[in-house]
């Protein structure tokens, strides 16, 4: 019939543009290692996610005109997943497929990092995920650089109940797994240290909320009950900054309750008048004030590369310089990009982080880092008023969650388990099957 | 034969087209991934199987909604409502099937309400594990909210842009529903990690290419079966309530009725799709929920022609490949294109894409006659809808004027 | 606790002997350690030995500690206050507060403070300000010493209540004293006067020392104290009606002011124009380019440069909207819902241009002083901007309502919507009219934009925030009615502040939007509808 031909003639047509879509691009030269970047350049993450991405353009150029990496230049690869998560998915199985690369620096929020987690798994590639996370994971392929709660969270609320003599919390978060996990673990912390159920209120809001009387006022009449009280706030990036402008506006000052937030950086009180908002606090690994040679270098090269002294580093930003060195130095130790040589060569790896000391990536796929607790200044910028003596290893498997305190990560031989039970002894869970 | 018989129920060549070519894909691709090697410039890379069975699920959505704004003239702005409520239902069939599999090791509770510390299953999460409970929740489960939500409004005669707000304010009602963790559905980060269905795993290139064929024997299905339902009574009176609800009404019929019908088999159809997309993306989530989603799906719908049944599958296809396109290859600057590709189609093209064809072939055609003859076809020859209907005429006057 | 001892012993011979006192030598040479305190609770110590002198020379000193202008070079022992920054900062003496000619900047560091310290300073601050010669300072210091009680300051108290001539600063400090008493071990007699006293002032800190009180008191006093309390709480609970009500207002006013624009772009003319939000998101970006202008020109007037950036604002997005009507819309009149893809490219092409030009993170609008703090109307706080927001939004009602009932212009405009081919057989030039209705909701979207800078982000996706609340009132109003958008704004706006409490921010925004839903049901064309056959083409 004519119909059928001209109907499998259009088909063939369509199959051959695809296969060219998907085969074009990987005709590119040969001789350059490609780096994949997955952030968000528009919708509602790319707020936070682009400065990352050009950190990422900043890090692969500074390594190129040290010579590249085992003799060849590295190449960037951008792509727009559009804060859309299973365009996230999409767009790493064709950074990873389609496009050859090595290795990925991306995402930002959990749901992206679990959307693009089976494609890393199955097409066996490595993902370095730079932003602080609720942990209760740990994969194989991915890298996680930023904080897990143990190198963030608790060592905040240590610090506000040791130096503030804080008794009564207020744990105020976005609507989502982060603060959720994070406050489950939190609650179950202060718990164990003797603060009582009343004197902790948890308080959560939608994304993007941006009407806070009503909260800011719940704050302020629960810190008027004669105990010291401060805001633990897992406040996700948009719902920041009317937070903020309420709490200064209605009058609550640092001295009286001071709010202790995982979530803003430099990056978002650039958006704010810090000016009324000085003395809150946030933990971090990482402060743009922080004073060292290494940071120096690098605040001095992101301002040439970005050709704006105004633009200000963060956490995030460090989290991908110590992923990226961490895996370029892999890549030499195994003399080649091959992801399961990579996975292997990469345990154990030490590169300087930008606090002045060395970060190691261990085991369980989480790296070591000094915890920080700054103060807002009305520059902008945080002052560090302690730190950790030493560096925390980050602790996939939280020991305040019941069902998770008897797990361990090991991806080295022979143990290769993210789950390892070690009551139990087995590998996945509570290793029931 | 089939076709045979269809072609005599009145499905248009094109329509017929659409569907030879659905079915040759659904046997096609899974061969050219499959059986041919990877080195062959005809081996169809396992990505592009997951990213074309991804537009079929979109084209089937696109396609339930032309069914209720095309033909019946209500604009609804909260379809991915129901795509995605079918895709929670597979989804929470897929995390039983992760069994004790996920990473706690739990025999029944998914991952995520093990953390979050919940003792067991909810009892909504009860059923899941069956294939059939599942198949039948993601017709029920949108087919019921569809059927609960025209009830009410198309009774009460909520017309036009306020039945668009209205949906819209629905969708972002779900949105904001399942983003609490308080609902038990795995929050924003909604149901993921999933590992096999129906037994055989997800990651293997063989079940994705079975799903890809699924879905486009899927949208052939919901092909047929909308061109069989615009073509019949109930499909004339359907183009009848959205041309002129009151004449209809003071013919005797009920809109109302003819309405919740096709509003609800729209919805139905909008959760199979949804339930197609999720294994092939492998995540389901509340931003599915978005309004900007489906006030996409309304776009890929006029891109490709509204009123007609080719159109929005074109449509679909059209617009997700551009924006994965797009993303890639202009990933600073794709806005700009996506923007400016809609500011154009809607000033250029109001018939979407399948009008610009149409109107082509008539203008060849007319070169063709010697006499400029007005095309003053008979109705049937055009049964696809008034937009596929010329310009000139008697259909002028039917000029579709949904939801105003 | 020994500071305030000896503060106990100083204050009285201070306020009998006035403030004129030779200065002790010894206060430069505490001032001098604070250039080797490394440490927090040294630098603590410094401040405590500072208030112990409870000499009122070291004030300035301790301020300028406490907002972190006090630097200090390690080398030689300099401190100094800093004023200003970079280039024109001037060096301070700290116990003098006159420049010192000649200091050298180089090698100073600032002293550092964290929010302990800063409690200190404040304690100490007010304890040496009580005798203050400024009534303001008194009473905050008065304030302070309410809020955090410490019973070994009730004599101190007593000895400024006997000077204070202020009868406000009087009141103020009686009630320290009373919040001091309950802390204190006096005897039962005293303090039942102390539950009297404090009964009045009814806020949420007297309540939790009153429940102190009861926990460990009994008799006449824990009776006392219970009545005392019960009253407190139902004056609270008046109080938070209030104060829900007026979240409810000020919420309110924020919708309609997003609203507004959109009741006459989409309510008048029937344009569901999806690119309103970025018509608001553009009149916020004016206000930070106006800001930032004003700040470089000149930095006096930032005060007023909201003032500037209105009509700014207003023709910004006023032009842009006219150029989306006459480039796109006016093609697509009859097709209302064609205009929804069209400006829905629009408002993408928009956010990207913005996102391109600007950068994709959020930009800093500062507050004037005018819009910041807040004053308290009884045991509610009300806040400057929202006050204002509340005020501009009716402001900005009046004025379209002005423009659409009493110009011709608005005949003209509600001529060509109500019937578009009669109004131009009477000589109306209806494409004119088209566009500068068009121009005025983006204009009027633009100048709302300026308003919500003030409150939250200014950011690429500002406009999508707003876009769905703004459709939701304008149809729960009813299309075509700005008083309907009025009502419809308010209406939303308290509804949702008062499930806030017992529902949730979350729960009670999804029941109000099911509440919407509900109501189209019952009124299908909203709360106010236009009648008549207009409505039905």
């Amino acid at each position: 019939m004519k119909l059928t031909s001209r109907a499998s003639g259009l088909l063939m047509g369509a199959t051959i543009i695809a296969g060219m879509m998907s085969a074009g691009q990987s005709f590119a030269a040969e001789d350059t290692i490609k780096v994949g970047i997955l952030h968000s350049l528009s919708g509602t993450m790319a707020i936070s996610e682009t400065t990352l991405k050009d950190a990422m353009l900043m890090l692969i150029e500074e390594q190129n005109k040290k010579g590249g990496l085992l003799g060849k230049k590295l190449e960037a690869v951008v792509v727009d997943p559009a804060s859309d998560w299973p365009l996230f998915a999409e767009k790493a199985r064709e950074l990873i497929s389609v496009n050859g690369v090595d290795a990925v620096f991306g995402c930002w929020t959990s749901v992206s990092r679990k959307s693009v987690l089976p494609v890393f798994e199955e097409l066996n590639s490595l993902l370095f995920y730079p932003v602080q996370y609720e942990g209760e994971e740990s994969q194989r392929n991915v890298f996680y650089t930023g904080a897990a709660p143990n190198q963030q969270a608790i060592p905040a609320v240590d610090y506000l109940m040791n130096e503030e003599g804080v008794e009564r919390w207020v744990l105020a978060g976005t609507d989502y797994v982060y603060p959720q996990t994070t406050n489950k673990i939190l609650k179950a912390y202060l718990v164990s240290k003797g603060v009582a159920e009343e004197d902790i209120m948890i308080n959560y809001t939608p994304f993007g909320h941006s009407d806070w009387q009503t909260i800011v006022t719940d704050i302020k009449n629960f810190g008027s009950a004669g105990k010291k009280t401060a805001v633990v706030s897992t406040i996700n990036g948009d719902a920041n900054v009317p937070f903020y402008k309420e709490l200064a506006n209605q009058g609550i000052k640092a001295e009286d309750i001071p709010v202790v937030a995982f979530s803003v950086g430099e990056e978002e009180l650039a958006g704010i008048d810090t000016g009324p908002l000085v003395g809150h606090l946030a933990a971090w690994n990482y402060f743009q004030s922080v004073e060292s040679e290494a940071n120096a270098a690098f605040i001095e090269t992101w301002h040439a590369y970005t050709g704006n002294d105004k633009r200000v580093t963060n956490d995030p930003m460090e989290a991908h310089y110590i992923g990226f060195n961490m895996w370029v130095k892999a890549v030499e130790k195994a003399g080649t990009t091959d992801a399961d040589a990579v996975i292997d060569a990469i345990v154990g790896v030490s590169v300087p982080n930008l606090s002045g000391g060395y970060s190691t990536m261990m085991p369980n796929h989480h790296i070591t880092k000094p915890v920080l607790i700054g103060e807002i200044q009305d520059d902008g910028q945080f002052e560090v008023v302690w730190e950790t003596p030493g560096l925390v290893v980050g602790d996939e498997w939280s020991d305040f969650l019941p069902d998770s305190k008897d797990l361990i990560a090991d991806w080295r031989a022979p143990l290769s388990c993210g789950n390892f039970n070690v009551a139990t002894g087995k590998c996945g869970g509570k290793g029931i099957n | 034969m089939i076709f045979s018989r269809l072609f005599s129920g009145g499905l248009d060549r094109r329509v017929l087209l659409l569907l030879i070519l659905l079915v040759a894909a659904a046997i096609a691709v899974p061969v050219l991934n499959l059986a041919v090697p990877p080195s062959s410039s005809f081996h169809m890379p396992p990505h592009a199987v997951a990213l074309l069975g991804k537009y079929l699920c979109y084209a089937m959505l696109a396609l339930s909604l032309d069914l209720v704004w095309g033909y019946c003239g209500i604009l609804s702005l909260g379809h991915g409502a129901f795509f995605a409520i079918g895709g929670y239902a597979m989804g929470m069939y897929l995390m039983r099937q992760i069994g004790s599999r996920g990473v706690y090791g739990h025999p029944v509770l998914p991952d995520f309400m093990v953390f979050l510390n919940w003792k067991e299953l909810p009892w909504y999460w009860y059923g899941f594990d069956q294939f059939w409970f599942v198949a039948l929740m993601v017709m029920l489960a949108p087919g019921l909210l569809a059927f609960a939500f025209g009830w009410l409004a198309f009774r009460s005669r909520v017309t036009g842009v306020y039945l668009s707000i209205i949906t819209q304010a629905m969708t972002y009602a779900l949105l904001l529903a399942f983003f609490r963790n308080d609902m038990g559905f795995g929050g924003n980060n909604g149901l993921t990690d999933f590992k096999d269905i129906l037994g055989f795993s997800l990651q293997a290139p063989a079940t994705r290419a079975a799903l890809f064929s699924t879905s486009a024997l899927m949208l052939a299905l919901a092909v047929v079966a909308t061109a069989r339902l615009v073509s019949s009574k109930y499909g004339k009176l359907m183009v009848a309530v959205r041309d002129a609800e009151s004449r209809t009404r003071f013919l005797g019929w009920r809109p109302e009725n003819i309405k919740l019908l096709a509003f609800t088999i729209s919805a139905v159809m909008a959760g199979i799709a949804g339930a197609l997309y999720v294994p092939q993306v492998g995540i389901i989530n509340p931003s599915e929920f978005a309004p900007a989603n489906s006030i996409e799906v309304v776009i890929w719908t006029a891109v490709g022609g509204r009123g007609t049944i080719v159109g929005p599958v074109i449509g679909a296809i059209a617009v997700n490949w551009g924006k994965s396109w797009f993303t890639a290859a202009l990933p600073e600057v794709w806005l700009f294109a996506l923007g400016g590709l809609f500011i154009a189609v809607t000033l250029l093209m109001p018939k979407g894409i399948v009008g610009v064809w149409e109107q082509w072939r008539s203008s060849l055609k007319a070169r063709r006659r010697v006499a400029p003859v007005p095309p003053a076809e008979p109705p049937a020859v055009s049964p696809s809808g008034p937009a596929a209907a010329p310009v000139t005429g008697p259909a002028l006057a039917a000029r579709p004027q949904p939801a105003e | 606790m020994i500071l305030r001892a000896l503060c106990l012993i100083l204050l009285p011979l201070l306020l009998v002997a006035g403030t004129a006192r030779a200065q002790d030598p010894s206060l430069a040479e505490i001032a001098a350690k604070f250039a080797t305190a490394e440490k927090f609770d040294q630098t603590e110590a410094l401040v405590r030995e500072l208030g112990a002198t409870g000499d009122p020379a070291v004030r300035p000193l301790l301020e300028a500690l406490g907002e972190g202008r006090l630097q200090a070079r390690k080398s030689d022992g300099a401190v100094y206050i800093v004023e200003g920054s970079g280039k024109n900062a001037k060096l301070l003496d700290p116990l003098t507060g006159e420049e010192v000619p000649d200091a050298s900047a180089s090698g100073l560091k600032k002293v550092k403070v964290n929010n302990g310290l800063r409690r200190v300073i404040r304690d100490t601050l007010s304890s040496l300000t009580l005798g203050a010669k400024n009534p303001q300072a008194r009473l905050s210091a008065a304030s302070n010493m309410l809020a955090n009680p410490d019973p070994a300051m009730v004599e101190a108290l007593d000895a400024a209540i006997a000077a204070e001539e202020d009868p406000a600063v009087k009141q103020r400090m009686q009630e320290a004293r009373a919040a001091a008493v309950l802390q204190s071990d006096l005897p039962d007699a005293e303090k039942i006067a102390a539950v009297e006293v404090l009964g009045s002032v009814g806020d949420r800190n007297v309540l939790s020392l009153l429940a102190a009180v009861e926990a460990k008191s009994e008799g006449d006093l824990r009776r006392a104290a219970e009545r005392a309390s019960n009253n407190i709480r139902s004056v609270l609970a008046a109080w938070d009606a209030a104060q829900n009500i007026w979240f409810g207002i000020s919420l309110g006013s924020v919708l309609l002011l997003a609203a507004i624009g959109l009741a006459i772009t989409f309510g008048v003319m029937g344009v569901i124009n999806m690119a309103h939000g970025e018509m608001v998101m553009l009149g916020a970006y004016t206000t930070f380019v106006v800001q930032g202008a004003v700040q470089s020109i000149a930095p006096n007037l930032q005060d007023w440069s909201l003032a500037f950036a209105l009509p700014i604002a207003f023709v910004v997005a006023g032009a842009v909207g006219i150029a989306i009507e006459r480039g796109i819309i006016r093609f697509l009149y009859g097709r209302p819902l064609e205009t929804l893809l069209a400006t829905w490219g629009v408002s993408l092409v928009l956010q990207q241009a913005v996102r391109t030009i600007f950068g994709p993170t959020n930009r800093e609008v500062a507050n004037p002083s005018w819009m910041s703090a807040s004053f308290e109307i009884g045991q509610m706080a009300i806040t400057w901007n929202r006050l204002w927001i509340v005020v501009f939004s009716l402001a900005v009602f009046a004025l379209l309502l002005f423009i659409f009932n009493r110009t011709s212009w608005g005949l003209h405009m509600r001529a060509v919507t109500q019937n578009r081919r009669m109004a131009a057989s009477m000589g109306i030039r209806t494409p004119w009219v088209d566009a500068f209705t068009f121009g005025l909701g983006s204009g009027v979207a633009g100048i709302a934009g300026v308003a919500l800078s003030q409150i939250g982000n200014v950011s690429p996706n500002l406009g999508q925030g707003y876009i769905i609340d703004s459709f939701m009132v304008v149809v729960f109003g009813g299309v075509g009615n700005l008083w309907g958008t009025l009502l419809g704004a308010f209406s939303l706006g308290i509804a949702n502040k008062f499930l806030e409490p017992y529902a949730g921010a979350v729960l009670g925004k999804i029941v109000v939007l099911v509440l919407i839903i509900l109501f189209i049901q019952k009124r299908p064309r909203g709360l106010f509808a236009l009648k008549g056959r207009a409505v039905e083409a």
